[in-house]
């Protein structure tokens, strides 16, 4: 453990901007975690009276055309957004792995089946799929979760399929089979633990997908509905009134939302370098 | 040399920008290549021999850059010219082979094209004749039917038709300068004696001057004039051949000679230069006494053994016509027979898919044959699928010892970790305490300083991950060893040490081993007797000095022409 | 020849399986919802014998393998089932509305490849350069950006505060008439019929949601070329035309960057699968009467053949895009169709 600290310090002393993405990474964990205590305003409380306020001190991203306070909004939105990518994509990490892991180790038929279910999926355009699949399961924030999980299935896949079939041949598997080990002991100790680093990646930039399709779902009316606080939902309320010039109902929720996926796509290389062995010194 | 060198450099020291610094490549380099002579530069890797040639004909890149010191061409400076005179002079003046011919050259080009480029390039072919141009030079570099291969993209061809091919893209503007850059290396030898024969040809016919880059020893003797020793980016030595393996002076020259295995070598001569330059002599390799003769009964019988594989390459066919059976398999291994006795060696030699590692893979059980039987200690072990093998206690009679030694580390585990495993699930060891003592014992056993262990595979230098894939290997005390390639990934000098530590293992813990190997000099080392395999096939039989300096077969006769290697009484 | 023939027929006969596989798909969708599907089909406002009605025309009265006999004769006919919210066939619905949606997508895709390819290239043959930071910078935040949001942000800026565009409403401003139909895109309607003053207009509409699509395509587009093309420049082959003294130009055209454009070919099906689905979104910020729009006000009002009619019809053309791409891999590089 201590070990994994000071290569985890290494690692961020080394690339100035890992430590930035993990920093703001922080944020929102720590945003997501302790948002409803944060926010000085109730973000469902209306007031007639202050509708449409720009930006001031008291209302650091301005008021809605309820009169809520969009900063308190933003803030609590946080757990809502991050809980949703979170249990996608640790759904379709597990799946994808275990399926990915099966047909690059033992190819054949396995691998023929994994693979044209994968591809079935990869066949859709897949935002417009998980319009049909939450529109087919019913309009739950439940299902957009299993609609992202099964979008991004494929690309965990793909990815353990790959980096397991090259790795199926190697020395040091076939050392563990002449020490008696089995299939499934030598794919959770010697194949698996080398995979991790390439699906940690994934996961970092599926993070960032999921929340953009979540978001995007919901920009278009599905999943959570008004008045919860949601980044989508809140751009798509905004949109009304970007032509008439109030900007910040849809920026500042835009905004953290863009931060969001830039710091999950941030985290990609930098959770290489702390996974890695090879680059442990 | 009396006029004056085609090539020089002088004093040429270069660096390369790296994360962790400044990294000095080449030191005080200095070395002339004479009209029409044949310069060989050999080292072992990262003696800088390569670092020399890039930088001479100004391909380092970004990262590498000549500090001090100058290369010269017939009076021309090639350090600090510009790229746009070095590109005219680059295949006109100068040309350059590599490694791996079928990466070298465009995928999706064809290799008729690819001579034209260069012919258009400098003027020496018109739009009307280049094509004839470029099918003269594919017929000079001895390539057969050059209006079909002049088609053909490198993927449909051999490693060495591509070397022939990048070698006509070389002289098609009859350069006076070729440097090769380990032309060979990854070739069978039989193509490799050819290519090199053809390089030497061709060459010799235009009064070319040639830098050939090697760190085979014996191909420098057999193809050069003049040999310069390179090593850790510095040049120890400089003389002719005969000059060179006759009175070699620096002790590294030495050292090198000593570990290059040739058809009379012995194990104990390899290592026989103290290693001065380390400062630390080698483990004392006992004087290996005359080996016994094996007696007693066999450990291991193969019988008729089989081998098929689908074909990947089958050739296009339309729907209504019926798969041929026989173009739909491959059969690696055809009908192979032999026996092992307890405590011989048996060496299993032949060139790239003759079928010796498919062979090897079946007796360690990692394989299941399509027809045959293996039997060792008096068991049918090829009545076990490969699978049921693995949880049998004879698993760990039979072990083996892999060719690359850092693909065959875990990269996730240390050393310590990659030879625990076998004593966990072998031996049913748990206490750690119990697994360290043994560990420990291992380490001292193979010569691995006991601080290594706990270092991972990229942190220990290709030696010592040799040691700890031997170490592995030996933990559960098999009685029989499959050597797969041991050495071939390994430097000379290295390689010399890992084979008397395999002599000497062997002895003390009276195993047998089956060494498959291209390399015959090398088998004859550790054998006492060698398979020759061609196709699937066995070719010949015998002891191994009656193979190497008797051949019955005219397979066995070229492949042991092939390799190349000196004889200091016949230089 | 005859193994190129060979090939391209084998890619063919490799689409029936994805196309076997979306329509399975999409018929469990229809499938999926929970209780009785042909109270959903029929609508909110259907009485009993309409819904007997619908149950009969779906078959769901039957087992599932006959149910799915039908759904595909029903698509062997174009039939994909009636739109509650119009009354209209979902098939003419989603065919009137494709122009609209293609125009845009293809303008954005083209926009993103002149802009991406250049700049991946320039990035890559100048490591450490500002046009590399620049391709780097652009690329990661280029996929961050939601396009919703970014649409927005182009009509906030372009549209109210300098005032450039004209109003984000549709594809022709209402001063405007439609063009005569023969394509469906109204620039090329308009300049067949001659009236450039209609083609200007309609590009002016077109302009912003075709570069919100654009930015968002940018990104994977300037990734890939820029990684293929380090990795050519950085390949055996390259190495040995630069020492045979091939001129830069052929260096980087015909040995860097052919080999390079592999890749970035096989990455634009991905991207199209991307905007097809960003499709959607911008339509809906743009209000531009494609299918992307057609289907979200589908979905607002549960009318279930024309959600699932949309997504199976984008499907079907994405497979089409994909073979397209596969074939003019499989006739330019010699390698396709070897190590299957």
């Amino acid at each position: 453990m201590a070990r994994f600290l000071r290569h985890f310090r290494h690692v961020m002393a080394e690339n100035p901007v890992t430590a930035v993405a993990f920093a703001l990474l922080g944020l929102i964990v720590f945003l997501a975690l302790f948002g409803p205590w944060i926010a000085p305003y109730d973000p469902l409380a209306t007031e007639a009276t202050k509708t449409l306020r720009p930006p001031t001190w008291a209302h650091p991203f301005g008021t809605d055309h309820l009169g809520r306070d969009v900063f308190s909004r933003v803030i609590v939105a946080t757990r809502l957004d991050l809980g949703i990518a979170i249990s996608a994509v640790a759904l379709s990490f597990a799946a994808g792995s275990a399926l990915g892991c099966s047909a690059g180790f033992w190819g054949g038929w396995t691998d023929r089946i994994i693979g044209r279910l994968s591809d079935t999926i990869m066949a859709f355009p897949l935002f417009v799929l998980a319009m049909g699949i939450v529109s087919a399961l019913g309009n739950s924030i439940e299902n957009i979760v299993y609609a992202t999980a099964i979008i991004n299935l494929p690309f965990y896949a793909r990815v353990a399929r790959a980096e397991t079939s090259v790795r199926r041949n190697a020395g040091y598997v076939a050392a563990a089979r002449l020490c008696g080990a089995s299939d499934t002991r030598i794919l959770s100790t010697q194949v698996f633990p080398n995979i991790l680093p390439p699906m940690m990646v994934q996961v970092s930039l599926n993070m960032g997908w999921a929340i953009l399709n979540a978001a995007g779902l919901s920009f278009i009316g599905l999943g959570v509905r008004p008045p919860d606080a949601e980044w989508g939902i809140m751009v798509a309320e905004g949109a009304t009134y970007i032509v008439s010039g109030e900007w910040w109902l849809a920026l500042f929720p835009g905004a953290a939302l863009m931060l969001a996926v830039f710091c999950f796509n941030l985290l990609g290389d930098g959770l290489r370098d702390l996974v890695d062995p090879l680059r442990r010194t | 040399m009396t006029t004056q060198p085609l090539l020089s450099v002088d004093a040429l020291s270069v660096q390369f920008r790296t994360r962790e610094g400044t990294v000095t490549a080449l030191q005080d380099v200095s070395l002339r290549v004479g009209k029409g002579e044949v310069l060989g530069i050999v080292g072992e890797s990262g003696s800088g021999k390569s670092v020399t040639a890039y930088t001479v004909i100004g391909l380092l890149g970004e990262a590498g850059r000549a500090v001090n010191g100058a290369a010269t061409y017939d009076g021309l400076a090639l350090t600090g010219a510009a790229e746009k005179d070095l590109r005219d002079l680059r295949g006109r003046e100068i040309s350059m082979i590599f490694q791996n011919p079928r990466a070298a050259l465009n995928p999706i080009r064809p290799v008729g094209r690819q001579i034209e480029d260069v012919l258009l390039r400098h003027a020496q072919a018109s739009r009307m004749n280049v094509r004839d141009k470029a099918l003269a030079m594919l017929e000079k570099v001895r390539i057969v039917d050059p209006e079909l291969r002049y088609g053909s993209y490198p993927f449909e061809l051999s490693g060495g038709m591509c070397q022939r091919v990048m070698i006509a893209m070389a002289l098609a503007c009859d350069p006076r300068l070729l440097i090769a850059d380990e032309p060979t290396t990854g070739l069978d030898v039989t193509t490799q004696k050819a290519t090199m024969d053809l390089i030497r040809d061709l060459t010799r016919e235009r009064h070319m001057s040639v830098v050939l880059i090697t760190h085979d020893l014996g191909m420098a003797a057999a193809y050069c004039d003049r040999i310069v020793v390179m090593q850790k980016g510095r040049v120890v030595e400089s003389a002719s051949v005969r000059d060179l393996f006759v009175n070699p002076t620096h002790p590294y020259t030495k050292k090198l000679i000593a570990a290059s295995p040739g058809p009379h070598s012995e194990l104990a001569d390899l290592t026989a230069v103290p290693d001065e330059l380390e400062g630390a002599a080698p483990p004392a390799a006992p004087v290996a006494p005359p080996i016994p003769a094996p007696a007693g009964d066999d450990l291991l019988e193969v019988i008729d053994l089989v081998k098929e594989f689908p074909r990947q390459d089958a050739p296009g066919r339309w729907p209504w016509q019926k798969r041929d059976p026989e173009k739909a398999v491959f059969r690696a291994v055809d009908h192979v027979s032999f026996s092992l006795k307890r405590g011989e060696s048996l060496g299993l030699v032949g060139e790239s898919g003759c079928g010796k590692s498919t062979t090897s893979s079946i007796i360690t059980r990692l394989l299941d044959p399509t027809a045959g039987d293996v039997i060792f200690a008096g068991e049918n072990v090829t009545s076990f699928s490969a699978a049921a093998f693995a949880r049998l206690p004879q698993r760990r009679k039979i072990q083996m010892v892999f060719q690359d030694p850092h693909d065959s580390l875990n990269p996730r585990f240390t050393a310590r970790d990659c030879i625990a495993e076998p004593l966990r699930r072998l031996l049913g060891m748990s206490g750690g305490r119990e697994i360290g003592a043994r560990i420990d014992e291992l380490a001292d056993r193979v010569g691995l300083p006991r601080d290594l262990l706990t270092r991972f595979p990229h942190q220990l230098s290709g030696g010592q991950k040799a040691r700890v894939g031997i170490a592995r290997a030996i933990a559960v005390d098999p009685l029989m060893l499959v050597l797969d390639e041991p050495t071939s990934a390994l430097d000379v000098s290295v390689q010399a040490v890992v084979l008397q530590l395999l002599d000497r293992l062997k002895r003390e813990m009276g195993m047998s081993y089956i060494f498959v190997s291209h390399d015959l000099n090398v088998v004859r080392l550790l054998c006492e007797r060698v398979i020759v395999m061609n196709r699937g096939r066995i070719v010949e039989t015998g002891t191994a000095d009656e193979v190497l300096n008797n051949p019955r077969e005219a397979y066995t006769r070229t492949l042991v022409q092939a390799i190349p290697h000196f004889e200091p009484g016949r230089l | 020849m005859r193994t190129k023939i060979l090939q391209v027929g084998r890619r063919l006969l490799q689409a029936l399986p994805s196309v076997f596989g979306i329509i399975v798909i999409s018929f469990v969708l229809t499938r999926a919802l929970p209780g009785d599907p042909a109270v959903y089909f029929a609508g909110a406002m259907a009485d009993k014998v309409s819904i007997e009605q619908v149950r009969k025309s779906l078959g769901l009265d039957r087992g599932w393998v006959e149910q799915f006999g039908i759904y595909v004769d029903n698509l062997a006919h174009g039939n994909m089932g009636m739109s509650l919210s119009t009354g209209r066939p979902v098939s003419e619905e989603l065919l009137s509305r494709l122009p609209a949606s293609i125009e845009l997508t293809l303008l954005g895709l083209g926009l993103a490849v002149l802009v991406a390819v250049p700049l991946g290239v320039l990035a890559a043959t100048r490591p450490g350069s500002w046009i590399d930071h620049l391709c780097r910078l652009l690329v990661t935040a280029g996929v961050s950006l939601p396009t919703f949001f970014t649409g927005l942000f182009l009509i906030y800026v372009f549209y109210f505060l300098l005032g450039w565009a004209p109003s984000p409403l549709g594809r022709l401003d209402i001063l405007y008439l439609s063009p005569p139909q023969v394509t469906g895109f109204y620039t090329i309607d308009s300049l067949l019929a001659g009236d450039l003053e209609t083609f200007a207009a309609s590009l002016a509409q077109l302009v912003l949601p075709a570069a919100t699509l654009g930015l968002f395509a940018l990104a994977p587009i300037a990734r890939m070329t820029r990684a293929a093309m380090l990795g050519a420049l950085a390949s055996d082959y390259v190495r040995t035309a630069k020492a045979n003294g091939l001129s830069r130009a052929t260096v980087l055209g015909t040995y860097a960057f052919r080999n390079a454009a592999l890749p970035v070919l096989t990455t634009l099906g991905m991207v199209f699968s991307f905007l097809l689905g960003a499709n959607v979104l911008v339509e809906k910020v743009f209000s531009w009467p494609g299918i992307g729009s057609f289907a979200i006000e589908a979905l607002v009002a549960s009318d279930y053949a024309a959600v699932q009619g949309f997504v199976l019809s984008m499907a079907l053309l994405f497979v089409a895009v994909n073979l397209a791409i596969d074939l003019v891999l499989t006739l330019v590089d010699p390698r396709v169709g070897l190590d299957d």
